[in-house]
């Protein structure tokens, strides 16, 4: 009898006994003989607990990235967490409750949803923001989708200083339907080609999908991209880096018709990609045409305040085939980690590591523009994460830097063999960065 | 109640103890700068302590009794799993380190994929879907990718039963996809005939839940699979609903060509309150090479992440699925092994059956046939003389301490009840919760009002969610605050 199971044989027999049969065996009637399993899983024997933390002590242990000084982004960021998030986190009432289906029971949940749709909403400069998406790539998929509802146009324009892993995940998306996408290419400075975006927004399209800061660090200018795509009657889409927006205009602000993007930095880890979180927010005019689970603030019979899921004949489980998406399960409790993370950090402590973010990485910069070689790719203003041309391959050099104790920026083949992007959080210290700035010195002069 | 996060801000306060900046600072352009502040609260880690847990006793969960909630498997989750997936060195992994400093979490994906693959009879796995709403989509785009393939893109029919999860057909359309329902039978099972007479040339793919969203085992599987390979289709088998069978029938067996399993159902990865959870999709050899970026594999040097998207139907999320979720399936099946999954699904299925001839006198259960298997769908419709639906039995469930079991699905039964126990529940809560369900049963004969008034033994009473969609309000206005 397992540690998870209660009921052994003197309550199964009692059972079964109630049941009317004889034997548990009984039970299968249903299931033809022909394709029941003959004999047993073929399954390792069973663990004990001390032998399957030695086992995982021992996976960690040859996870030697885990103890790399970070100096990668592109998508995933090593913020601290503060030790609160977990602690609430791991009390059974938040992580072991399903969906709030019954919302009298489940006013936990529903409220620190509505409390964190209302600060994704402020962040992002929307009206309105859903309970989450599965992760920031999905979330601009889904906004694609709401472009296109909103619309009824067929064609996007996707920025190509996206993450290729978010065009990647749109293709997955949206190729299966019968849509348009296309690209619109960066210049030399690291920034969108506007004037061919005008062009290629002729006809009409449903979206500009742009990101901000893009791929590269890049800061976009929102506002411009806005008002062309408006003059085609498409919607602007913006991904955004949450942090960035410690510091920068929210999008919302500038015109951008939904903001999504992934929540990992704001208090999830970096785990390997998952489990994260995407957000989306919106201008209320397009909420119905939105993905996802929504909460409503409402009144209970005697007139308490309490909150509810809202809006559900938009989703799956009620409108079936003609739903605004398939998702059901989302990423909930890392929306959770995301509500605790900016309360934690508040106003001043969420603008302060956006700060560190930004200087830090500037500093980064200056560091090694000052080594022999070491060149910028671009030379429009960046937010956090940057790319330099190194006078060597930067795959060896990963590779190089790994061995001195240190996560390089990750290679961006395509803008050269020496293009490498990194960025710097606000856990990095000076000393980090001379240390990493004085190996790669070291390791460019060897090279050469 | 409880105020919201907002209320409890005042200017200044922190709740956490940043470093301090060591750099030479850098200008902002003023041109990209936020012109207002976030609005953000500002409350020290005690004050958000004391809100958050404050929420989390209005809270029902697993560990407060029993959550009978149908086709969502609300099982124990394991603390001993929760602390492994925190581990450090598996935490605090960049997605994209080298394949060599992350062997640790790759040799797990691997090994999770091959004990996945084992327990459903299938070959190739992916793990990267996030939901199983995601594995359906990833599933349905194998199949659809296979067919196109072999030069039969104009498939555009999938077909499903009329009590599928509404996920299916939302995947199908989100994979330009036809839904074709097909006829339930008087006993709740896929109408053959109907099925035969729908399936042809147009034929993409089959979408079944077994055992189906009635609890009920698909008894003719094999003649149905057949039917869908003979007309040139592929089955696809929705797996919210495993629990039922490990060890003890396998997909692969039953002629699918792929399913989903829902890791945080059956694998006791906790649902954190709507997720995350993982819909890894396991799948036939056939399928191998259209298999999403992000597969691992085992090589003389080590395991290796495939990382192109390729020939393959492409890419679902940025990285390689629900990490975190993973590990703690792997802990799941390493601390139960063969013999301990097969107890798992036996006693479900005992469970099941049990609460079904307790709550037989007392409620209606369709379609009843015979045994059932994890789960089981009663309907409350008799009590509409007395004027209670099925949803005041669930809102009354609350006030006698028991969740609500998942109500008005399937939609192919009136006021549906669809209850599963699962195994993690011990005979005396199972007996709780019946004699629960027959109080609430003799109310309704007797006292009605009681039923139709609940709950009242909640935190807050029935909420009006007529006037959640009138008057909306998603976010908390400016004003409301000090």
């Amino acid at each position: 009898m397992s540690i998870f199971v209660p009921n052994g044989k003197a309550q199964r027999d009692r059972m079964l006994d109630a049941i009317g049969v004889e034997r548990f065996e009984d039970l299968l009637t249903p299931v033809p003989e022909s394709i029941r399993l003959r004999g047993e899983l073929d399954l390792p024997s069973p663990a004990s607990e001390l032998e399957l933390q030695k086992e995982f002590k021992g996976f960690a242990a040859r996870n030697s990235s885990a103890d790399l000084v970070c100096f990668r982004g592109a998508g995933a960021y090593d913020h601290y967490i503060p030790a609160a998030i977990d602690n609430i986190l791991t009390r059974s009432e938040f992580f072991t409750a399903y969906t709030p289906y019954q919302a009298e029971v489940s006013q936990g949940t529903l409220q620190s949803i509505f409390e964190y749709q209302t600060m994704i909403s402020r962040l992002t400069g929307c009206e309105a923001a859903n309970a989450c998406m599965y992760d920031g790539a999905s979330a601009v998929a889904e906004a694609a989708l709401t472009a296109i509802r909103a619309t009824r146009k067929k064609r996007i324009l996707i920025s190509g200083a996206l993450n290729p892993r978010t065009i990647d995940v749109i293709h997955t998306y949206l190729d299966n339907g019968d849509f348009e996408i296309n690209e619109v290419p960066f210049g030399a400075d690291g920034l969108i080609d506007l004037e061919a975006a005008d062009k290629l927004a002729e006809g009409g399209v449903a979206a500009l999908v742009l990101q901000y800061p893009n791929y590269f660090g890049s800061i976009e200018d929102v506002q411009a991209a806005a008002e062309l795509i408006h003059r085609h009657k498409g919607l602007l889409v913006v991904a955004a880096d949450p942090v960035a927006l410690g510091v920068l205009e929210a999008p919302g602000k500038l015109g951008a018709d939904v903001v999504v993007g992934e929540g990992q930095p704001l208090g999830v880890a970096m785990s390997y990609g998952g489990p994260y979180v995407g957000f989306m927010a919106a201008k209320s005019a397009f909420l119905r045409k939105m993905p996802g689970r929504i909460v409503g603030r409402t009144e209970d019979r005697a007139g308490n305040t309490g909150y509810v899921l809202t809006l559900q004949t938009r989703e799956q489980h009620i409108k079936r085939a003609k739903a605004t998406s398939n998702i059901c399960s989302n990423q909930a409790l890392m929306a959770l980690a995301n509500v605790i993370y900016l309360t934690l950090t508040g106003e001043t402590g969420f603008t302060e590591v956006a700060k560190q973010c930004w200087h830090k990485s500037h500093y980064l910069n200056k560091r090694l523009l000052e080594i022999d070689g070491v060149t910028d790719v671009f030379d429009a203003p960046f937010c956090r994460e940057f790319v330099v041309n190194l006078p060597v391959s930067a795959e060896v050099t990963v590779t190089a830097m790994e061995e001195k104790g240190f996560l390089a920026g990750l290679p961006i083949p395509g803008l050269g063999e020496g293009a490498m992007m990194l960025t710097v959080t606000e856990k990095r210290t000076r000393e980090e960065i001379d240390g990493f700035v004085e190996a790669l010195n070291q390791h460019i002069k060897g090279a050469e | 109640m409880e105020k919201t996060i907002f209320q409890y801000s005042s200017p200044g306060r922190i709740g956490v103890a940043l470093p301090v900046l060591d750099v030479p600072e850098t200008a902002i352009p003023g041109q990209f700068k936020r012109k207002e502040p976030i609005g953000l609260p500002e409350v020290t880690e005690g004050q958000a302590m004391r809100h958050f847990v404050r929420l989390s006793t209005m809270n029902f969960n697993i560990e407060k009794g029993l959550y009978p909630l149908g086709s969502c498997t609300m099982k124990y989750n394991p603390r001993l799993h929760e602390f492994l997936a925190r581990i450090e060195g598996l935490a605090a992994v960049h997605p994209l380190s080298s394949d060599s400093s992350v062997q640790g979490t790759l040799e797990i994906m691997h090994k999770l994929g091959e004990l996945l693959c084992e327990i459903t009879g299938f070959e190739a796995v992916t793990l990267q879907p996030a939901a199983g709403a995601q594995g359906e989509f990833a599933g349905l785009l194998l199949i659809k990718k296979w067919q196109e393939e072999r030069g039969e893109e104009h498939r555009n029919e999938v077909l499903m039963p009329d009590s599928a999860h509404g996920t299916n057909p939302a995947t199908s359309t989100l994979a330009g996809l036809k839904v074709v329902s097909v006829k339930s039978d008087e006993h709740g099972r896929v109408d053959v005939e109907d099925l035969r007479s729908k399936a042809g040339e147009n034929t993409c793919a089959f979408m079944l839940t077994n055992p189906n969203t009635l609890g009920i085992f698909e008894s003719s599987i094999e003649e149905i699979t057949k039917i869908i390979h003979d007309v040139g289709g592929l089955n696809y088998m929705d797996g919210a609903n495993m629990n039922a069978m490990l060890g003890i029938a396998r997909p692969g067996d039953m002629g699918f060509d792929v399913c989903h399993l829902n890791l945080h159902k059956t694998f006791s990865s906790p649902h954190g309150g709507g997720g995350p959870g993982s819909g890894t999709v396991c799948c036939r050899e056939i399928l191998r090479s259209f298999l999403p970026a992000s597969t691992v594999e085992k090589t003389e040097d080590g395991y290796i992440l495939r990382d192109r998207v390729g020939k393959s139907i492409g890419r679902l999320l940025a990285f390689h699925g629900n990490v975190g979720v993973l590990y703690r399936a792997y802990a799941y099946i390493r601390t139960l092994g063969s013999k301990g999954l097969r107890e798992v699904s036996e006693v479900a299925l005992i469970n099941a059956n049990y609460m079904k001839a307790r709550l037989k006198p007392y409620y209606n259960v369709p379609n009843d046939d015979g045994p059932c298997m994890h789960e089981f769908v009663a309907s409350g419709a008799d009590a509409a003389e007395k004027g209670v639906k099925t949803l005041d039995i669930a809102k009354r469930l609350l006030d006698y301490g028991f969740h609500a079991p998942t109500i008005y699905f399937p939609q192919i039964v009136k006021e549906a009840l669809m209850i599963e126990p699962t195994e993690t529940e011990s005979l005396e809560s199972i007996d709780a919760f019946i004699d629960a369900m027959i109080s609430i049963a003799e109310e309704i004969e007797e006292k009605p009002h009681l039923v139709t008034d609940a709950p009242v033994n909640t935190p807050v009473l029935r909420l009006d969610e007529v006037k959640a969609v009138k008057d909306l309000c998603l976010v908390e206005p400016v004003e409301y605050e000090q």
